[in-house]
């Protein structure tokens, strides 16, 4: 190191002159022995800082062992590792400032492109083994082919990443509950319990599930007591509320975020994921915000024993929208 | 003992490696190009070779997450030592991510370390990108490293999105719903698309089986690869400069690869490694404990992406909820702004050096650097579409900022949405104007171009350390402009 920085430390002197703009003129001129000494200082404050951050990274690395050894704990093992990464970053640029070759260096930079004889040579080469190829054209064409069809060949796995999208994003375990066939559904809370209208209370929210499929994603409902003197059912779903209470799916129209925020004065049901804001007393019908489109809601009924149930799937596909989402 | 062998013990061993190297490579004469190749010197090239670093770190960190991390989505129960979720049931990928950060020594800092990587890789890869833009950079002959960028930007996007949704937080499985809803957004195979990429319906078992295999071999895989060639063609194509003394289109200059170059990259590296550890081990960073486990139907109020992807975030926000229907298909909202914006973005963004080549008709080889007043359309064209997606990233941030202000976010969207149209034009005129100012103000003096054609000849480089701007050094050495005419 020594070695560096006494020949660094001739040439230092011009290097860091070249930094003021005067640099030149007085290199030649007169000022030499103040010059000197001055640069002697600086050179010799520079090779403190650079031994300053070696020793640094050192302790650092040393008390980062210790800091894991004694148990570890994040703070110290951040600081400690910053030390010693940060000591060798120091010391390194500051040697790099001082004692090296600031000298600058002027190269030719040659064209890019290929002269007019190498192109000319590999266009030769090149068309020497096309001819080979083209005269067994046939063979080569065939080739290609076969090459063509192992391609795609190779794309038919692809379909085993996922099933045919169909009634998944169309129906929910609620559709069993609908038609003729099924038989109704009870609401159940998330440990399976089912729900009675007296669990509701006015500003309370209750997300429930289809019973037996409390982890579906698309299931997932919310049932609401409104002030049933407000609400104004939808043509044809006059019949979907039970007493004051309302279900409609949780997720958002349009990404899907489950929709978590009920303004109870305002009757608002509020998306965290875009703000969308969703009128609960006419429809779910969008508000404010980007959604496009009503939550689904789902039509409720009791049963003997005064649990609420479904009587069919939502009124329309749960979460955003897609492509097909209004075919059968 | 042959003379050859006495050779061989009076060497150093150093020099001995070399000689077996060489031997059997051939090496030398490739290896000394290479140590003595010129590199120009500007601080705002550093910003490449910083994203290049926090790169670095994020592999060395994230192979060390992948001894601990565990991708699976088997429900189990949690009996770590981090207290308010003992008991709980939850994935084995957000378990292990919880032991990682309570329970392996040294484990909460390579996380936190990796994470913060991420977000300064990106950074620092964008604000490169912008230097790179307004500076002209990417004219002929870079086009093809341009667009090697754009695609390493757009790859690195995606994996740092699958980085924080592997660990089935809440926070992250809100993410990948919204992604799910994106993908079905697209018309006609956006179906498809969903279902094969999520093997079924959201969340598919497994989905965060695949999100790894994509997030630690694939895309870094790719990104790798792509780095290899940035760096290749950088080499082969040599660095781009700023005009100056001595400066041409025909020539390099700088300083030399070794020593001085090297060890200043080596500390960089050592200094950004320094920077992120200490923010690692300091700034806490996605707390998934807080989170909790990702439940299908709960949601984080305020959940933020982390900030590469906040405009879109933005977009899905502003955009209004408009569809179009016909015949029973549709055109959901979400695809606007998370699928044709995106679109947009990154192909406009690709396209721009041949865009920019037809509406100049320059398809000149370009060495030396513009400075961005020198062209000030483009200027001004970089400048309104930053305000525009930075109008997007803190439309993303919409609820949050409606508590802190105390307004309506409903008010907030309406501003947010006014600024969208009216921000972007007008910073694009505020910087045309400033861009002419300041050309203005440098043509008194001496033309910036002059300079570095008269003292080529004459000088021998020494005075050419720096640029000599006339404005700012208007009794320059008489020597060095000799010849130049003043304007
Ligand atoms: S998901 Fe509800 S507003 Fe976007």
């Amino acid at each position: 190191m020594s070695a560096y920085a006494s020949r660094g430390g001739g040439r230092d002197g011009d290097g860091r002159d070249g930094d003021g703009k005067d640099g030149d003129g007085k290199d030649g001129g007169g000022g030499g022995e103040a010059d000197r000494e001055r640069a002697g200082r600086v050179d010799d404050r520079a090779e403190r800082l650079v031994v300053a951050g070696f020793v640094t990274s050192i302790i650092g690395a040393v008390a980062l062992a210790v800091v894991y050894i004694v148990g570890g704990q994040p703070q110290w093992e951040g600081i400690t590792l910053a030390l010693a990464l940060g000591g060798i970053g120091l010391a390194i640029a500051v040697w790099a400032r001082y004692f090296m070759d600031a000298e600058e260096v002027v190269e030719d930079r040659h064209a890019l492109a290929s002269t007019e004889e190498e192109v000319a040579a590999f266009t030769a080469s090149f068309e020497g083994g096309q001819q080979t190829l083209a005269r067994r054209g046939l063979l080569t064409k065939l080739g290609l082919g076969a090459l063509g069809a192992l391609g795609l060949a190779a794309l038919f796995p692809i379909r085993s990443l996922g099933p045919r999208p169909g009634k998944g994003l169309k129906e929910t375990a609620f559709a069993a509950a609908g038609g003729g066939s099924g038989k109704p559904l009870r609401l159940v809370d998330a440990e399976g319990r089912p729900i009675r209208p007296s669990d509701l209370s006015r500003s309370s929210l209750v997300t429930a599930w289809p019973e037996g499929h409390e982890h579906d994603a698309d299931a997932p409902t919310l049932l609401l007591q409104v002030d049933i003197e407000e609400f104004r059912p939808l043509p044809g779903r006059e019949d979907w509320v039970v007493g004051e209470i309302v279900a409609y799916s949780k997720l958002c129209t349009h990404t899907g975020c489950p929709v978590g925020l009920y303004q109870t004065e305002l009757d608002l049901l509020l998306c965290p994921c875009h703000q969308s804001t969703f009128d609960v007393l006419h429809g779910a019908e969008p508000v404010f915000g980007p959604a496009a489109r009503p939550l689904p809601q789902l039509p409720l009924g009791l049963d003997e024993e005064g649990f609420l149930i479904a009587t069919g799937d939502f009124s329309a596909p749960v979460g955003g929208g897609f492509w097909d989402r209004g075919r059968t | 003992m042959t003379s050859e062998e006495a050779v061989a013990k009076a060497t150093p061993l150093s020099r001995r490696t070399a000689r077996w190297l060489d031997s059997r490579l051939g090496a030398a004469g490739f290896a000394r190009k290479a140590l003595d190749k010129v590199f120009p010197d500007h601080w705002s090239f550093l910003l490449g070779e910083l994203a290049l670093w926090s790169f670095v770190i994020l592999i060395a960190t994230g192979v060390y997450l992948t001894f601990f991390f565990d991708a699976s989505v088997e429900e189990i129960i949690y009996n770590g030592s981090y207290v308010p979720l003992q008991g709980v049931e939850m994935s084995r990928a957000y378990a292990s991510a919880l032991d990682i950060s309570f329970d392996v020594r040294a484990g909460m800092v390579m996380r936190q370390v990796h994470h913060w990587a991420a977000n300064v890789y990106l950074a620092t890869t964008v604000v490169h990108l912008m230097r790179i833009f307004f500076t002209g950079a990417f004219r002929r002959p870079r086009e093809l490293n341009w667009l090697i960028g754009v695609g390493m930007l757009i790859f690195s996007i995606v994996n740092g999105f699958v980085g924080y949704s592997l660990l089935d937080d809440q926070l992250s499985g809100t993410g990948l719903r919204i992604a799910h809803n994106i993908a079905l957004s697209i018309p006609v195979g956006g179906t498809w698309l969903a279902s094969l990429f999520f093997g079924g319906d959201f969340p598919g078992p497994d989905l965060i089986e695949r999100l790894y295999v994509i997030h630690i071999l694939l895309l870094p895989a790719v990104i790798i690869a792509l780095l290899g060639l940035h760096l290749a063609l950088v080499a082969r194509q040599r660095h781009t400069q700023f005009s100056g003394p001595g400066r041409t289109e025909r020539n390099v200059v700088g300083e030399r690869v070794w020593p001085t170059f090297a060890a200043k990259g080596t500390a960089a590296f050592f200094l950004t490694a320094a920077v992120l550890c200490a923010l690692g081990g300091l700034a806490q960073i996605n707390p998934i404990w807080l989170y909790g486990p990702f439940r299908p139907a709960e949601v984080s109020a305020a959940s933020q992406p982390d900030w590469y992807m906040g405009w879109l975030d933005g977009a899905l926000r502003l955009w209004p909820g408009w569809e179009i229907r016909l015949f029973g298909f549709e055109l959901p909202t979400p695809f606007y702004p998370s699928v044709l914006l995106p679109g947009i973005t990154f192909g406009l963004l690709a396209l721009w050096p041949f865009l920019e080549a037809r509406i100049t008709k320059d398809r000149d080889e370009h060495h030396l650097l513009d400075r961005p007043r020198d062209r000030p359309l483009r200027t001004a064209f970089g400048v309104s579409t930053l305000a525009f997606y930075t109008v997007l990233f803190f439309g993303g941030a919409s609820d949050v900022l409606a508590v802190t202000f105390q307004t309506s976010v409903n008010a907030l969207f309406q501003a947010f949405r006014i600024a969208l149209l009216v921000l972007p034009p007008l910073a694009g005129f505020v910087t045309y104007r400033l861009c002419q100012e300041l050309a203005r103000r440098d043509r008194p003096g001496a033309s910036t171009e002059a300079p570095r054609v008269a003292p080529a000849a004459s000088d021998d480089g020494a005075d050419n350390r720096r640029q000599i701007e006339p404005e700012d050094e208007p009794e320059l050495d008489p020597a060095s402009t000799a010849g130049v005419p003043r304007g």
